[in-house]
């Protein structure tokens, strides 16, 4: 630990101290050169490595093919077009419906905010590949939600649910919910009671002391929970590859197709260089509005 | 005055003014947990398409599981890499973690970054970029390979957890130490460590699921023989709909379900 006093004092060992200190914190600091190791092997090299290759052409040279074709082809634009959508809309229906529930464990008493809560920890803590396996069964043709709305008398034939973009859309929603809900939470509990009494005292209603008062308290959890979920979207993969039935085409999917397809490691390594700069933008872009550590902090 | 009639805010809105709050808010909580839980009542059905409710109840299933070996090996591989990322990624992330707490300064809110970067970068480009490196030295389909990447995405969740443990620590308590003559290292094993237990727990669990739960990566760096339980189910999911798969998803949430569980429990008794 540096302690300035230890400068100052003019000691017959201050240079050993020093010397002891700067060793103690050296040894400190190498704590965490294993997990830099790790990132290191596990994400520098071989996202350095793809970024190289998205500069290389079939037969090895300097080039921007790569780029190029993903400005020429269509069938790209069309990739970005879709991903960009969904994100957007899973964001969007995630506020709609993330917001009157937070709200509402905002407004109860604490001690019972930990039964209520648990709705909402309880998908969070299920394994994604479940959730999605359980959309997947329930909208099916002859599943539970079109036997239930039939039942009802809301649609007469099955509609198709599953295998197209309203399947993922639901399933992304739902697994993005607690995402939006769990920071949105925190910023409205954060938000001072005397705020909306003095609101009350000085005449507002109810309804304008909400919208007044409360919603523009509340958005820096609403933009931080939105920027997670936009840029977990982004880069999506299982549910909208299980839900989507090869119908909604998102950058990670058209990754692994180029691989699996034409193992064309140029094109898809661009693809990847394109998906990681868009979810820096979007993070840079945040990172005007509020503190980046405090959205880190609330992922889990 | 009943409860109802009762000021419910700063407002002075009453619960009878709320209702609505209140029924749309068991709407959107049925929405979450229903679609979460639905697989369990299923997959005790007879029948080979999956009904609700099922109209014969057995544990058809269960036994398919157990008697496939494609599904045993691969959960034996999953709890295999679960627990073997467990043991690394927690003495990795609670190092860093409170090496760069105890440091401080610029330099170590930049290695804090860094180390956070697995948790933005999206998981597909981390997947085809180890696919491509590992694929080079020999670790693609390799238990240690798959324990490396799922390391590196565990060891931030083990960092913000011990991190913001150590906030609420008060450090000082190792300098008394350490001024009553204990050395650096045993007075953080023997005062700090203790008191970050529960944290450190939590942390590695946490770990374990992350591996255990995790898709994309393990559909590029696991194969063959060392298949995951989830490379498993996400090919099964594509070809179609086989109800083992529910009496698999059952498990799955009874085993995350059962470790966060604990952990509250554990929590509120330690809160205590």
């Amino acid at each position: 630990m540096a302690s300035p006093e230890i400068n100052k004092i003019e000691h017959l060992n201050a240079d050993k101290l020093l010397a002891a200190e700067r060793h103690e914190n050296l040894t400190i600091f190498a704590l965490s050169l294993p997990a830099l190791i790790a990132v290191l092997v596990v994400i520098v090299i071989p996202v350095g490595w793809l970024f190289s290759l998205s500069f290389l052409d079939s037969s090895g040279q300097l080039s921007l093919v790569n780029y190029q074709k993903m400005i020429e082809y269509k069938s790209y634009a069309r990739v970005f077009k879709t991903t960009f959508n969904v994100s957007i809309l899973t964001t969007l229906l995630c506020i709609l419906i993330g917001y009157p529930l937070a709200y509402f464990l905002s407004q109860i008493p604490r001690r019972y905010v930990g039964f209520f809560m648990l709705t909402v920890l309880l998908p969070f803590w299920t394994s994604l590949l479940v959730r999605t396996y359980a959309w997947l069964v329930m909208l099916q043709r002859n599943g539970l939600i079109n036997n239930f709305a039939i039942d009802l008398g809301l649609w007469d034939t099955p509609l198709k649910l599953a295998h197209n973009l309203n399947g993922t859309l639901i399933g992304m929603v739902h697994i993005m919910l607690p995402f939006l809900i769990l920071p949105l939470y925190a910023a409205m509990r954060r938000i001072d009671p005397h705020a909306l009494q003095a609101a009350a005292n000085l005449g507002a209603t109810p309804v304008q002391a909400f919208w007044q008062i409360f919603v523009p308290l509340s958005l820096p959890g609403v933009v931080a929970g939105s920027l997670i979920v936009f840029v977990l979207c982004l880069g999506f993969y299982v549910t909208p590859a299980v839900l989507g039935g090869g119908r909604v085409i998102l950058v990670s999917m058209q990754i692994t197709a180029i691989l699996e397809d034409q193992f064309n490691w140029g094109a898809a390594s661009a693809l990847g260089v394109v998906l990681l700069v868009l979810t820096f933008a979007a993070l840079f872009l945040a990172s005007r509005f509020l503190k980046l550590d405090e959205v880190m902090f609330g992922k889990r | 005055m009943s409860w109802w009639q009762k000021a419910a805010s700063e407002t002075q809105v009453t619960h009878r003014q709320r209702v609505w709050l209140y029924i749309l808010a068991t709407i959107i909580m049925f929405l979450l947990v229903i679609p979460t839980v639905i697989v369990i009542p299923m997959s005790f059905s007879e029948s080979q398409y999956l009904e609700f409710p099922p109209r014969e109840w057995s544990l058809r299933w269960y036994h398919e599981y157990l008697n496939t070996p494609r599904w045993v090996n691969a959960t034996i591989t999953s709890f295999k890499v679960a627990t073997l990322t467990m043991l690394v990624a927690t003495p990795f992330g609670t190092m860093a973690a409170y090496g760069l707490f105890v440091s401080g300064g610029r330099m170590s809110k930049m290695l804090f970054f860094t180390l956070m970067t697995p948790m933005i970068v999206p998981v597909i480009l981390i997947a085809i970029g180890t696919f491509y490196v590992f694929g080079r030295i020999g670790l693609v389909n390799s238990i240690f390979g798959l324990v490396m990447a799922h390391t590196v995405l565990s060891v931030p969740i083990v960092m913000i957890i011990v991190t913001s443990a150590l906030r609420t620590y008060d450090l000082n308590q190792e300098r008394v130490a350490q001024s009553l003559g204990s050395t650096r290292i045993r007075a953080f094993f023997e005062i700090t460590l203790p008191q970050l237990k529960f944290s450190i727990v939590t942390a590695a669990l946490l770990a374990f699921l992350t591996s255990f739960d995790e898709v994309i990566i393990s559909i590029f760096l696991s194969g063959g023989g060392n298949s995951t339980l989830t490379k498993q189910m996400f090919s099964a999911l594509r070809d179609y709909i086989d109800p083992t798969i529910a009496a698999i998803s059952t498990l799955m949430i009874l085993l995350s379900t059962g470790l966060m569980l604990s952990l509250q429990i554990l929590g509120g008794r330690g809160a205590r």
